[in-house]
């Protein structure tokens, strides 16, 4: 199964029709389950569900092959959680996908870790998931916590 | 009332919903021993924190100022009733009134900017600047350029 999350807050078209045309260009129809928010078009071409609670999200994740997410940190910390191939596409501040554009930023920071497929534009959402798909290397899998440094930080001044 | 319970800190853990929920809960070891509330948009999101007090309110992310007014409302009273020895929140414009108001009631107080704030620091996080004793990004870089401190990043 391939998972599509475009976060809790808005939703996302250019990443949920760019997930729809590529799923249509596939020989066999692939298994997409797509988390899309307040979308007003329906999209007939995916499996696709309003919001998830954390539970259903963290069993979605788990349930997965590849990710395909925006830049929001929670679909990112969660995907690096459960070390699944992730694809990226960030929102725009131009096109109000979000107020700014910290998810520009935040996708350039992404494309240097392992596992992670940045596409910057909606042309490069497509070769993304081909290259997800077929990479054997997943998403270095991160621990469920902080930094130990930063934990310990904030013990000693909320105990201090 | 035991030893224990009298030196168990007040912690009040309070963030909007998606990536500031999941940083938040990234911080739990932090909080062994103490008595933590948390607090966020999601009336679901209380199943991941069994353990701990919760409470939810209105998210107000979509500029209505109806909502926002309700939810500086709600953060206020929550953190009021919370009593806290700290507040610690990872965003966004709810962190700022219950670290408003925290200080206002003597709590510590502690501002951790999110991750995603690669290249500067947030402009919620701007506003704590006077109300947060530890004010915190998650990029040395950030740190250097505004003036707030670097201790780690939530991953």
């Amino acid at each position: 199964m391939i998972f599509v999350t475009v976060g809790s807050q808005m939703p996302f078209k250019r990443l949920i029709e760019g997930v729809a045309a590529w799923a249509m260009t596939q020989s066999e129809m692939p298994n997409v389950l797509a988390q899309v928010g307040d979308m007003e078009r329906c999209v007939p071409e995916l499996r696709t569900v309003r919001s998830l609670s954390p539970e259903e999200f963290r069993a979605a994740v788990l349930g997965a092959e590849v990710i395909i997410a925006h830049a929001g940190m929670g679909s990112v910390l969660t995907a690096m959680e459960f070390g699944k191939p992730l694809v990226v596409l960030p929102r725009k501040g131009a096109l109000r996908e979000t107020r700014n554009d910290h998810q520009i930023a935040t996708a350039r920071w992404l494309a240097a870790k392992g596992g992670v497929f940045v596409a910057m534009e909606d042309e490069d959402l497509a070769d993304a998931i081909d290259r997800a798909r077929a990479s054997t290397r997943t998403t270095s899998q991160i621990s469920s916590h902080a930094s130990a440094d930063l934990v310990e930080a904030l013990r000693i001044f909320i105990q201090s | 009332m035991n030893q224990e319970a009298q030196s168990a800190k007040r912690v009040l853990a309070l963030a909007s919903g998606g990536g500031h929920w999941v940083q938040l809960l990234r911080l739990r070891p932090a909080f062994t021993g103490c008595d933590v509330t948390y607090a966020t948009v999601q009336p679901s999101y209380a199943a991941q924190v069994p353990e701990a007090r919760f409470f939810s309110f209105t998210d107000a992310t979509r500029w209505s100022r109806w909502a926002l007014l309700k939810m500086i409302f709600q953060v206020a009273w929550i953190t009021i009733r919370t009593k806290p020895d700290v507040v610690i929140t990872t965003g966004a414009a709810p962190g700022v009134v219950a670290l408003r108001v925290g200080k206002w009631l003597g709590a510590k107080t502690v501002w951790l900017d999110s991750i995603a704030n690669v290249e500067a620091i947030s402009m919620s996080g701007r506003k704590v600047r006077n109300f947060a004793d530890l004010w915190l990004t998650q990029w040395p870089e950030v740190a250097c350029a505004e003036g707030c401190a670097y201790k780690g990043a939530v991953l």
